[in-house]
């Protein structure tokens, strides 16, 4: 029996991947950025909710390197706390986003029974207006899930709950598409003839191959996600106040916009800078993991 | 193809059925009580008569079909006796805002120009600025114009409305004070000097939608004008003598231009449906500022209706965008 997925191969799309300079650039970019989020808060040891009314609208100073808020808060340090749930959100949501459409996509694609059904169920779904459906959710769950879980949990979970449910699709199809493809291939048949499980056949054979496009969207999935919940959070749905994420900063600094306009810099930057090296990575990854056109055929209409 | 255009229109029938209901169940079975705001004072008998006035009283599948009643057969009446000046509808019971106690759609007709106007043009000029790019970038692949234009559109794909429509009132409105960064409906167009006044107060939001529909138009330009410039096709109109012009913008472009057609009217219910984040930056009182005031308000048959009229829209424009294919491109024949 061949294993399709030999090291080899790995060690290719890793050569592909790193000649794509923007991508390695990205994905540098975006790996610093976590790595700030996760440790500047045991670096930089300033509580992020510590109010100090004399030293409110302050400008940079060493003190405060990105300077104050209204409250006298440090912007760096909640800046870095606001980085910590943002990218958790966006690594949860894209999670929980890759796992119901890499679910949805497999039983498509493996068990014909279901084909038909899952797949009017995907498009169903992409015909949903789902910002709007997105924000009702959210503003119509938000003070029971609060109660249940404290206010910080409960949104967390909301959000995330939200995003996965409405950004599955793309997924699902993508992973169909290549589970149809390689169901065809001659070392399932061949598997099949030594008697291998249907579990033993999902997880050792079509799970390591339909691995590429699932990456890029999970990839992509991140920035979608981040993106959303900044939006659902500068629209006043997202975290409640005493939480800052990227999104609740810009929110809470546009208030401010006539008086201390640079203020709304910093973490609108965060946002976009993070969204712009995953888009790259994503781009890069699309480069190089993309077969179609390395087959340089002539008669590919 | 008529055919296949009317089967896919009966086809969307149910399919929208089921999202219709998806909404209202997702409305209704929400906690959380439309009646939460009125005053403890109010006596309990009160507030029932009051939950009965509002429709509240009845089970979920009555409000349902009295929902999809109204929104099928009544509102249609209404507009044809408003067209045609039949009575039609007489005093049938129309979808009922609960925020402003007047019909739903007379709302949405309100506020329908504005969205389209802002919304409308930025698409138009969003796609009018993309073109050109992205012909451009693929035809000089890997040149310095390809190089920036790519970064240029990553970096508007990946900036968020949120962030840039502030950053623009940030630069142009306060800074340098040459925008006024707060849209105003009430201004009405008489002569020259209010036009540019109306121009001057559409210019920020314009943009920032703009560059977000150059972003995504041109990245998807580039993608298919290089996939054509490898043809064949290409290759036989050059050796037969054409000048470059002829095989850029009339082969290689017509063909490119069948994918990039069907992207860009899958876009077109956003315009419709308003853009929620940048009318709300610039308090632009249009479709998109209408949802989200709703949806905090809690006025369930305004967002039931105006969710449902984006996914009627949506579903249109993919059965349009299906046909246009089929229209446009000889090879794919739907039978």
């Amino acid at each position: 029996m061949t294993e399709p997925a030999a090291p080899g191969r790995n060690r290719a799309l890793l050569r592909r991947f790193t000649r794509h300079r923007g991508a390695v650039a990205g994905a540098a970019v975006f790996l610093a950025i976590v790595a700030a989020v996760w440790l500047g808060p045991f670096l930089w040891r300033v509580d992020p909710a510590a109010i100090d009314i004399l030293a409110r609208n302050r400008g940079p100073a060493p003190a405060h390197p990105l300077g104050t808020d209204q409250l006298g808060r440090d912007m760096l340090a909640r800046l870095l706390a606001g980085g910590r749930i943002s990218v958790a959100v966006g690594l949860a949501a894209m999670a929980l986003s890759l796992g119901l459409g890499g679910l949805v996509g497999l039983l498509a694609g493996w068990v014909r029974w279901l084909d038909g059904g899952l797949m009017r169920l995907t498009d169903l779904f992409l015909s949903l207006p789902l910002l709007p459906l997105l924000l009702v959710m959210v503003m119509l769950f938000r003070e029971s899930l609060a109660a249940a879980f404290g206010p910080q949990t409960g949104i967390f979970l909301l959000i995330v709950f939200a995003i996965g449910i409405t950004s599955w699709m793309p997924t699902a199809r993508l992973v169909r598409a290549a589970v149809l493809e390689i169901r065809e291939r001659d070392f399932i048949l061949a598997a099949h003839a030594a008697g291998t499980a249907h579990v033993a056949m999902v997880t050792r054979h079509i799970l390591p191959n339909v691995m590429s496009p699932v990456l890029v969207s999970a990839t992509l999935g991140i920035a979608n996600a981040i993106v959303t919940e900044s939006a659902l959070s500068f629209l006043g749905l997202g975290f409640p106040p005493d939480f800052p994420t990227w999104g609740r900063l810009l929110s809470d600094a546009t208030v401010y916009l006539q008086t201390h306009p640079g203020r709304v810099i910093w973490p609108g930057a965060a946002i976009s800078l993070t969204v712009l090296a995953i888009n790259y990575t994503g781009d890069g990854l699309r480069d190089a993991l993309d077969t179609r056109h390395r087959m340089t055929g002539p008669s590919r209409i | 193809m008529l055919s296949y255009a009317l089967r896919r229109v009966a086809m969307s029938v149910p399919a929208l059925l089921v999202t219709a209901l998806i909404i209202f169940l997702l409305l209704d079975l929400a906690p959380g009580d439309p009646m939460a705001q009125v005053p403890l004072s109010v006596p309990p008998e009160i507030k029932e008569r009051m939950r009965e006035a509002l429709g509240l009283g009845e089970p979920t599948h009555i409000r349902f079909g009295k929902w999809l009643w109204q929104f099928f057969a009544v509102e249609p009446m209404v507009w044809l006796d408003a067209v045609l000046g039949t009575d039609l509808a007489q005093d049938r019971q129309r979808v009922i805002s609960w925020q402003t106690r007047s019909p739903v759609m007379d709302i949405v007709v309100e506020r329908m120009p504005q969205t389209l106007w802002v919304v409308g043009m930025a698409y138009v000029l969003g796609i009018l600025v993309a073109l050109p790019i992205g012909i451009l970038a693929a035809y000089r692949q890997y040149s310095v114009f390809d190089q920036v234009g790519t970064l240029l559109t990553l970096v508007g794909y990946s900036v968020p409305p949120f962030f840039s429509g502030v950053l623009a009132i940030v630069i142009f409105s306060v800074h340098l004070g040459w925008l006024p960064s707060i849209y105003d409906t009430t201004h009405r167009v008489t002569d020259w000097h209010s036009f540019t006044i109306q121009v001057r107060q559409m210019i920020l939001p314009v943009m920032v939608l703009a560059v977000q529909t150059t972003a995504q138009i041109s990245r998807f330009m580039r993608a298919a004008m290089l996939d054509s410039l490898r043809q064949d096709y290409v290759r036989t109109a050059r050796a037969k003598g054409l000048n470059e012009w002829t095989v850029v913008l009339v082969h290689v472009l017509r063909n490119s231009m069948i994918p990039v057609i069907t992207i860009i009217a899958l876009g077109l219910p956003q315009v419709f449906g308003g853009a929620i984040i940048t009318e709300q930056i610039f308090k632009v009182n249009g479709l998109g500022q209408l949802l989200i005031t709703s949806i905090m308000a809690g006025d369930l048959p305004m967002v039931q209706t105006v969710t449902f009229m984006l996914a009627v829209l949506i579903v249109a424009f993919n059965i349009v965008a299906d046909l246009l294919y089929g229209l446009l491109d000889p090879r794919i024949r739907h039978d």
